[in-house]
């Protein structure tokens, strides 16, 4: 926590990831490596979230992948509609079904309207169901099971509707982006930057938030919400909050995913991808504020290479890394680094520091 | 009348195949408050064994009774090998459990996928479970008649296990107090151990059941986990009664949602209906009462 508190090593932190993120790597990478950065990028953003969520409220949420798909295939939606021209048809659509659009595909056609309700539909659908679960005292296991159970309903929506959502292809094949091909080598680099500006400022609205008083209660709901409660605050309304920011993250991270990537179908956003989100979350160190981003990109880019060289090697090695980390390093490879740093200098830990875990690690380091 | 019969029944089987996937979780989850992901691999595990035992033994009916047992005991040594290893370090962070568990229902499916291949495999059912039966002038298919009744006996002999054997009687102790349980002599972590034993070796002839419904894969444990799991939250914990009226509930509203909406839609309206019925009975139909607050 010595890393959240001391606004100096932040500020060149934030420097660092700026210099890598806007000189370093368009400099080194080719388009397609950079493509892939930028994908891994979107990854990130929702491990902010996740981080904010899962690793400080104690919310452990295994339906990211519905606000990342809600994004995404608001996206999509758009792209496909701006392709085919106004008043026209999207391909796809027009090869399975005669009907026309949608009628709740309109509204999408505007560029503004979709941005709205990228950054409004999921952070409105995560208060609702914050609002009904916290309310009632629903939360732990309860709350995973209940999120883990939207992101299967949210995949079984998208394929039982091919002709509004492509079904289970999804939708892909898109030309353009707000008026700017994606064929231009130029315009992708343009997303990758927009993606990296998106993450920093995601990371500085973390950051507020963890420093923030805001911060501090979010904490004390994970660890002894009925405290909290009695203390005169209200826990519902703190996790709705944290879970609704995490859910506008995973939201635009999901919009920007697909441009970037190019598709987005219901294998990207059910409950196998929801769920394998959290593990670069864990790997990094969930109650961080770096981790999870360092994490969700290690493993998006230890996914892609595995999984060219041995398709079925990665679903073992991910399996193995939940399993491990999970169990015996539940602070992620960042309980590592600050037990390196409190061994060297000498710090004492004080009253007010919330311990990340009271689990085995943190008896360790004490 | 004819669809009233039929969706009923429909969802009555539903619910009996939900019921036998709960049945396990609602014991490891009830007594220990680990959620176990794996559950539906250890489900995935029992079907196979059935597949093996019928390559061995040839004859459908045989290996049908024969694998039963066999894929309790191999369902059982999966959960207790997990146990062991994994999640009796891990108690105190229920959550986590999660994870891990999940880590090893990965695993497990990528293994059973590199061993039997990725396409389905068949398990012949036996003649005397193929084709339907007559009943009041109505047909139903023997083999979903078949499992209806291996949930109700599953059922039944869990709930006399819970009640008149001293297992039972400890696991009851444990789930209503631990520390309490504990300091009365109680080896809970053997308790632990067993029931999970059992909880996994439902998992197993849960498997054995959904052999009879279609050809099985690797994911044929991904399909029923998250229904299972709500089961599980709409019962109660610590509760058998409230796992089966959770499970045929939810069998028939799915079952009847389906018939008249889609099968897309449904899923969508019984996960809505699912939090709305939290928001009257947080803790499921029915609880342990406690003094707790948490």
């Amino acid at each position: 926590m010595s890393v959240l508190r001391s606004r100096y090593v932040v500020g060149i932190g934030f420097l660092v990831a700026a210099v890598l993120l806007f000189a370093v790597a368009p400099a080194l990478l080719s388009t397609f490596r950079l493509g892939l950065l930028g994908k891994y990028l979107c990854y990130a953003m929702v491990a902010v979230g996740i981080g904010l969520a899962w690793g400080r409220g104690g919310m452990l949420t295994l339906g990211q992948g519905v606000f990342f798909g809600i994004g995404a295939y608001l996206m999509a939606m758009h792209l496909k509609l701006a392709d085919a021209g106004p008043g026209a048809v999207p391909d796809f659509m027009a090869l399975i079904s005669s009907e026309g659009v949608p009628w709740w595909w309109e509204p999408f056609r505007s560029g503004i309207v979709t941005v709205l309700a990228i950054l409004l539909l999921p952070t409105l659908l995560a208060v609702i169901l914050g609002q009904a679960t916290f309310r009632r005292k629903v939360r732990g296991a309860y709350f995973a099971i209940l999120s883990q159970a939207l992101a299967a309903a949210f995949a079984i929506l998208l394929i039982g509707n091919p002709v509004a959502t492509g079904g289970s292809t999804g939708l892909n094949n898109f030309k353009g982006f707000f008026g700017f091909s994606l064929r231009d080598p130029a315009n992708r680099q343009m997303l990758y930057f927009i993606a990296a500006g998106a993450l920093l400022v995601m990371l500085v609205v973390a950051r507020q938030l963890m420093v923030s008083r805001f911060g501090e209660l979010l904490v004390a709901c994970r660890d002894g919400e009925e405290r909290v409660r009695f203390l005169g605050y209200d826990p519902a309304t703190v996790k709705t909050v944290a879970f609704a920011v995490a859910g506008t993250m995973a939201g635009v991270g999901g919009a920007l995913f697909v441009p970037i990537v190019g598709i987005i179908s219901p294998n990207d956003v059910g409950v196998v991808p929801s769920i394998g989100l959290l593990i670069g979350v864990a790997i990094g160190g969930r109650t961080t504020l770096a981790g999870p981003v360092l994490g969700a990109i290690a493993v998006a880019w230890a996914e892609t290479s595995l999984s060219e060289q041995f398709p079925s090697g990665w679903t073992y090695a991910q399996g193995l890394l939940f399993m491990l980390v999970v169990a015996f390093l539940p602070g992620g490879l960042a309980s590592l680094v600050t037990w390196r740093r409190r061994s060297g200098t000498v710090e004492p830990p004080t009253a007010s520091t919330p311990e990340p875990e009271p689990a085995p690690a943190g008896g360790v380091q004490a | 009348m004819d669809i009233l019969v039929t969706q009923v029944f429909n969802g009555l089987s539903g619910g009996s195949i939900l019921l036998l996937a709960a049945l396990g979780l609602a014991l490891t989850f009830g007594q220990m408050g680990v959620i176990n992901m794996a559950h539906g691999e250890f489900m995935m595990a029992g079907a196979y064994t059935a597949y093996v035992c019928q390559q061995l033994l040839g004859s459908a009916g045989v290996s049908l009774l024969v694998s039963l047992p066999v894929a309790f005991l191999v369902g059982g040594l999966l959960g207790v090998v997990l146990e062991a290893t994994l999640l009796r370090r891990m108690y105190h962070r229920p959550l986590d459990t999660l994870l891990v568990t999940w880590g090893v229902s990965l695993i497990l499916q990528q293994l059973a996928r590199d061993l039997f291949g990725t396409a389905g495999v068949d398990v012949a059912a036996p003649a005397w479970l193929s084709g339907p039966v007559e009943i009041l002038g109505f047909a139903f298919p023997r083999s979903r008649l078949f499992i209806l009744v291996l949930a109700v006996v599953a059922v039944i002999a869990v709930t006399l296990v819970l009640k008149l054997t001293p297992l039972g009687r400890r696991i009851r102790a444990t789930v209503q107090n631990r520390r309490l349980a504990e300091s009365a002599g109680i080896s809970t972590r053997r308790t632990d151990m067993l029931t999970f034993f059992i909880g996994s070796g439902l998992a197993g002839i849960a498997g054995v059941a959904l052999t009879l419904m279609g050809s099985i894969s690797s994911n044929l444990g991904t399909s029923y986990i998250v229904d299972a799991f709500l089961v599980v939250i709409i019962g109660g914990i610590g509760q058998i009664k409230g796992a089966v009226i959770a499970a045929f509930v939810l069998g028939v509203a799915q079952s009847w949602i389906e018939y008249s909406t889609s099968a897309s839609i449904a899923k969508v309206i019984v996960f809505a209906l699912v939090v709305a019925f939290l928001q009257f009975r947080p803790q499921g139909i029915f609880q342990v009462r406690t003094r707790s607050l948490v």
